[in-house]
């Protein structure tokens, strides 16, 4: 590859990056899909692995460890055996080889810590979960593209569709309606997973990024749950106190 | 008392005024028995203060002052709320208590400052209590601001980014001002450390001090209350106000009630809600700092909107000077101006129970367009909202400005001799 195509694959990649903003900064409105976000271990366990065989290729998710997968119903094992491939101790942060500098010459951008990406992808237009969920459902063929992907979701997005071989290649017919763009995709060639089981697969793994958002949250709630029962019985114990020692004020 | 408790006690007594200054704030500072709902917001703000401090505490333990990346190229600040936040045991509660303590700390303050308009509370001769509770409020907006940087979140980076550069609009000082608050060109490594210093140990010092002198001046003269009506014009024997109530046991009981409601609404938030819905916590502040990434739209936390659309509302170059010179003239006048209360209100009577019906509309409008403010100040601008929010910037002066006049011919109901029920 010559120097010039590397530069202007670079650019490329930094339109990428910029492409939703000016979108957003338009008021462009975003529809997504309520995405069927699942507390049930067995979902979350594969949502793990999907997680480490696809994303963890680019992405890193440097604020877990491997050993707190045990939260979702593993054990110390499984893990070793089913979801750490280069040597790692299993009390290891979930971090990739490639260094964020390496990542920024190959791609022209460094592929985002995915730790917090559920927490970071809400907005007006639905939760983290939604547009994830929808995201990694709307890629579609796009020539034009240095991937030769596009999304419909994040236009002109600079990751290809990892997952194509789950669900296959999608293109997009675009129609224009008083100035209005819409796109509307149709699946052209289908993948090892039907449309359901893609779907599914999606579902589970948005799920554990939920869950990697914020792994307290479940145990949060619980907490919540004891601390406003004591309040109320506190409440109703210093509101009796109070009128007691107010009983004689008129 | 046993006498050997009472021994140490005048011991201590002798050497420190320990029974005299539990009397004169507690046990004997008589406070008017017709405390409403309103009078909560003050002990709960010395709550959340306190809230902040114990966690604030904690987390300066773990936490890092340090925009440099680590080896996955995220920013160590960054990187250590979230080790806070996971690795830390109990770490995510006590990062909830104090982010959700920052809004619940202006949310009880504002119904505070609201407290005193409805009842007058800044009427002499309360004038010095309501100086420092200004001052009390600026130091506030100056202590969230800097710890709102410190998770060096790209909103903590581009807010402050936007906040600082309008110091650069004040003409011939404006740009080595900004130089000097931020230590550096652009926001960095500089400006996040003197930001943690500051936020960690100058302004809570003034805070405490301010408040202390909010306290010591309100024992001084008093308490106001919904009537509005000095109690210490009514006298009994001993000298005691006919409708006053020691403070300790009666409101200090009192306030344990409000204390444990607050409790209740602010565990639900921490506990169920921590990121407030984005506004306690914004999304965008969950990606790491990037100086290269300008967010599409930078907004600043809630409780600093309507001042900012105050700020924005200003599109005029005047005298040969930058809009942007003057918004910020009008964000700094629009906040200074609520000192000025006491002088502005030249009506009768203090209470809003006694006060006419052309006040209490035009508090109405100011509470409203207050509100508009506050919301259009999250949105982007346009046209129409820019419109707007100098309609209600004209309506926020204009409340103040005009009150001598308004307060003066309103006709007001007159005060009754003692303060009413209970």
């Amino acid at each position: 590859m010559t120097i010039s195509v590397i530069k202007t694959l670079k650019r490329l990649a930094a339109a990428a990056l910029f492409a939703p903003t000016l979108a957003l900064a338009a008021g462009a409105v975003l529809h997504l899909d309520k995405a069927p976000v699942s507390k049930d271990p067995a979902a979350l366990q594969a949502g793990a692995k999907t997680f480490v065989n696809y994303c963890m290729n680019c992405h890193s998710a440097s604020f877990v460890r491997y050993n707190t997968l045990t939260q979702i119903g593993l054990t110390e094992q499984e893990i070793r055996d089913n979801l750490m491939f280069t040597g790692e101790r299993v009390g290891d942060l979930m971090k990739i080889s490639a260094s964020p500098k390496e990542q920024k010459a190959w791609f022209g951008a460094t592929p985002p810590d995915l730790t917090l990406i559920a927490r970071q992808r809400a907005s007006e237009f639905g939760s983290g979960a939604d547009w994830l969920y929808t995201y990694l459902r709307q890629f579609y063929r796009d020539p034009n593209r240095p991937t030769g992907w596009n999304n419909k979701v994040f236009e002109n997005v600079g990751m290809p569709h990892v997952l194509w071989e789950l669900q296959g290649e999608q293109i997009a017919k675009i129609s224009e309606h008083d100035g209005v763009k819409s796109i509307e995709l149709e699946l052209a060639k289908p993948g090892k997973l039907s449309a359901q089981e893609y779907d599914k697969t999606v579902a589970d793994l948005v799920s554990f990024l939920v869950w990697m958002g914020e792994p307290v949250a479940e145990k949060r709630k619980t907490i919540g749950v004891v601390v406003l029962i004591f309040l109320a019985g506190l409440f109703a114990l210093s509101f009796a106190l109070k009128k007691n020692y107010w009983k004689d004020v008129h | 008392m046993t006498t050997k408790s009472q021994q140490l006690l005048n011991w201590v007594d002798e050497r420190f005024p320990l029974t005299s200054t539990w009397k004169a704030h507690l046990s004997e500072y008589y406070a008017p028995k017709n405390f409403n709902f309103w009078y909560f917001f003050g002990s709960l703000a010395l709550l959340v203060l306190v809230i902040q401090i114990l966690t604030g505490i904690f987390l300066v333990m773990h936490y890092k002052p340090d925009a440099s990346l680590n080896a996955s190229g995220i920013p160590v600040a960054f990187a250590s709320v979230e080790y806070i936040m996971r690795e830390v045991p109990g770490g995510w509660l006590i990062r909830y208590l104090h982010s959700t303590g920052a809004s619940a700390f202006f949310i009880v303050v504002y119904l505070h400052m609201f407290r005193g308009l409805l009842y007058g509370s800044y009427r002499k001769p309360r004038e010095l209590i309501w100086i420092f509770g200004t001052l009390i409020f600026l130091a506030l907006m100056a202590e969230a601001f800097m710890g709102y940087l410190l998770p060096w979140g790209q909103m903590s980076f581009w807010g402050a980014q936007v906040i600082v550069n309008l110091f650069s609009a004040i003409p011939v000082i404006g740009p080595d001002l900004s130089l000097v608050i931020r230590g550096d060109f652009v926001v960095s490594d500089a400006t996040l450390n003197r930001f943690f210093s500051f936020h960690v140990i100058a302004v809570p010092l003034v805070l405490i001090g301010l408040v202390l002198a909010h306290i010591v001046a309100l024992h001084e003269v008093g308490s106001n209350n919904p009537d509005g009506v000095e109690i210490k014009k009514k006298k009994d024997a001993n000298g005691i106000p006919l409708d006053g109530i020691p403070f300790h046991p009666y409101y200090t009981v009192k306030d344990i009630v409000g204390v444990v409601g607050f409790l209740i609404f602010f565990s639900a938030i921490v506990f169920f809600a921590p990121e407030g819905g984005g506004y306690f916590l914004e999304y965008n502040n969950f990606i790491p700092a990037d100086p290269l990434k300008t967010p599409p739209h930078i907004a600043p936390v809630w409780y600093f909107t309507p001042f900012y659309s105050i700020l924005r509302a200003v599109t005029y170059p005047l005298f040969g000077i930058d809009a942007k010179f003057w918004g910020v003239v009008a964000m700094g006048a629009s906040v200074v101006i609520i000192a000025f209360l006491p002088w502005l209100d030249r009506s009768p009577v203090k209470s809003i129970r006694y006060k006419g019906g052309l006040f209490k509309g035009i508090l109405a409008v100011f509470v409203v367009a207050f509100f508009i403010l506050g919301y259009l100040g999250v949105l982007p601008p346009t046209a129409g909202r820019t419109l707007v929010s100098q309609i209600c910037s004209v309506i926020y002066f204009a409340f103040f400005l005009a009150m001598p006049w308004y307060s003066k011919i309103d006709k007001c109901k007159p005060e009754p001799d003692r303060v009413t029920s209970k």
